[in-house]
């Protein structure tokens, strides 16, 4: 025990909170992930690769237009989410009722092609993206002194994703999502355009991974492996939280990237590996995941 | 019964055609390769064992392909035993792997079996960047390659050959005749109507674990016989790019089919190794032939070509 004796607060709360901008990143995609699969019953396998693209993004708008940080906060989704209409309108709306498994399939075969381009176009090696003016420095919370930036992105993750939230357990269009989730028929019925509405929630979903991408654009740099990297991970959040709560997935991604980010401090060497074996004891405990319902 | 005669004679003759394929490839193409695209076409076959016939998606099959990798060059090397024990240890801890991992992943179906098998196989990748008989980025380099059979030179490029071709049909004859078996009927029942299967009172669990036993102990196998031919083991082997690799050979060979996988295996080996020029550019190719594949030809190659002809192969 003598080597916790040398972690100090500080220390420990820079890991934390490490550890909870990850848990920012796997929370925002893993809504996504679960915002997608609520609607279209596929595994999106490319949303580590729109995830890549939406730091990319913001990477060309700042050396080609000059547009800095939030411009791209605003016009990256918008720009993958775009993408994203128009990857469902050409590919993913062919397999639609066929199994479940060949949504998974086409996706990750997407996701290769997004990632070979990027990969034969930029090469390896990460680039780094500059934190915005307004936010570089450290802030003094009185018992421990932290960057704002990092601080930045875990509070503006998580007023997203309870937006998100919101807005799919509150509003019109949140109903008839959920609505069109659970019989398309019915409300098309209804005279709503379910396609469209399909389209656009799959739009929607790449969109938050882009966000998530700027995000991590000044912490992890850009470069076309980082949505790889990710995405195998998030899949593992989303069996912990179990696919069937919006909520699971959010509050299922900040717990276990805070936990990962203590398994820094206490063992170092299992960091890597801790969420994957979180995963197999939930799994043996209760297989439908925490918030889950049965498969 | 009329049918089952046909179907038999094709899968005759395709059998026929491939060991006569075996026996003249090396006049033809560069050995090495050819061995490398066995290893892969057993890996696959392996795979396809699940997903053609018990509907199973194991998007993390390169951890039994890697592990038996592992262990049978750390067997061969450090313990200095024979190939054939270092093939044999490298099937047996891969089965070991599979009945752990299956397990947990069996009690779960679909997309997130998908998923789960994904993060078991991260799992064991850091497990092989850690652990310290794995070299970590280094791997396991010039294993060395003796049989324990007299008169077996290993090192003759033509005895690795032959010796290389016959591991890999009898695995596949193992492979045949598991399909046909009435296990593999019940492994076929259980891909078509699981429920139905468990009131007919077969324990549906206990049979998708014992298949996903076998076919992580036949990937082990093939990562084990890739050792002999490439004389070593690496992060590669055990790596996520290696899982989606024997997905995408069996999705192009054509899943649940017998032939599909070698079929599969050899396109997707010949592309990697033929395009190797465009570098990265491969990766896109194959993400597009990925594409093409479900949008396409769901079947995969042989699938296709076994429906126009109304064979079973």
């Amino acid at each position: 025990m003598n080597a916790l004796a040398h972690i100090t607060a500080q220390q420990l709360g820079q890991q934390m909170l490490i550890g909870l901008i990850n848990g920012a990143f796997y929370a925002l995609l893993s809504l996504g992930l679960a915002v997608i699969f609520g609607m279209l019953s596929i595994v999106n396998f490319a949303h580590g690769a729109f995830f890549m693209v939406g730091a990319f993004c913001a990477v060309f708008m700042l050396k080609t237009l000059g547009l800095g940080y939030w411009w791209a906060l605003v016009l990256a989704p918008l720009a993958v989410g775009l993408l994203g209409a128009v990857t469902e309108r050409v590919f993913i709306r062919h397999i639609a009722g066929l199994d479940v498994l060949y949504g998974l399939l086409l996706t990750f075969g997407l996701a290769l092609v997004l990632q070979g381009v990027f990969q034969s176009q930029f090469g390896s090696s990460a680039m780094s993206y500059p934190i915005p003016a307004a936010l570089q420095g450290p802030v003094n919370l009185g018992f421990m002194i932290l960057p704002i930036y990092r601080v930045w992105v875990v509070v503006f993750s998580a007023i997203v994703c309870l937006l998100v939230w919101l807005a799919i357990e509150r509003t019109k269009i949140g109903a008839l999502l959920r609505a069109a989730t659970e019989n398309p028929a019915l409300v098309r019925a209804f005279g709503v355009d379910v396609p469209r509405m399909i389209t656009l929630t799959y739009a929607f979903g790449v969109a938050l991974a882009a966000l998530a991408g700027v995000l991590a654009a000044p912490i992890l740099g850009v470069q076309p492996q980082m949505g790889a990297n990710i995405i195998v991970v998030v899949f593992a959040v989303v069996v912990v939280g179990g696919m069937g709560s919006i909520l699971g997935s959010v509050i299922t991604g900040f717990t276990l990237g805070l936990l990962e980010g203590l398994t820094k401090v206490f063992y170092p060497e299992a960091s890597n590996i801790v969420v994957f074996v979180i995963m197999a004891v939930v799994l043996i405990v209760k297989p439908t995941g925490l918030f889950g319902r049965a498969a | 019964m009329s049918a089952a005669a046909p179907a038999g004679r094709a899968i005759l003759v395709a059998s026929a055609l491939l060991v006569a394929v075996l026996a003249i490839a090396p006049l033809i193409a560069y050995p090495p390769f050819v061995m490398q695209a066995l290893c892969f076409a057993l890996f696959a076959c392996a795979f396809n064992l699940l997903i053609g016939y018990v509907g199973l998606l194991s998007l993390g099959h390169a951890m039994f392909f890697g592990m038996g990798a592992y262990v049978c060059a750390h067997v061969a090397k450090a313990w200095g035993l024979p190939a054939e024990a270092a093939l044999l240890g490298g099937a047996l801890v891969s089965a070991a792997l599979g009945l752990l991992s299956g397990a947990l992943a069996i009690r779960s179906v679909g997309i997130y079996f998908a998923m789960i098998t994904v993060a078991l196989s991260q799992l064991v990748y850091f497990f092989c960047v850690q652990a310290p008989f794995t070299h970590g980025e280094d791997g396991i380099q010039t294993v060395p390659t003796v049989s324990s059979i007299p008169g077996v030179d290993l090192t003759k490029p033509l005895v690795l050959y032959a010796y290389v071709c016959a591991i890999f049909l009898a695995a596949f004859f193992l492979v045949h005749r598991t399909v046909n078996s009435p296990f593999g009927e019940l492994m076929k029942a259980i891909r078509d109507n699981e429920m139905r299967a468990t009131s007919l009172g077969y324990r549906a669990h206990q049979y998708k674990l014992a298949a996903f036993t076998l076919s992580a102990a036949l990937a082990g196998l093939a990562g084990a016989l890739k050792v002999l031919v490439e004389q070593n083991a690496s992060l590669s082997d055990v790596d996520f790019a290696t899982s989606g690799g024997v997905v995408l050979m069996t999705l192009v060979g054509g899943m649940g089919t017998l032939f599909g996988p070698i079929v599969g295996a050899l396109v997707v080996m010949g592309m990697q190794t033929y395009l190797a020029e465009y570098g990265q550019w491969v990766i896109v190719i194959q993400g597009v032939v990925f594409v093409a594949a479900v949008l396409l030809f769901r079947r995969g190659i042989v699938g296709e070509l076994a429906h126009w002809g109304g064979w079973s192969l």
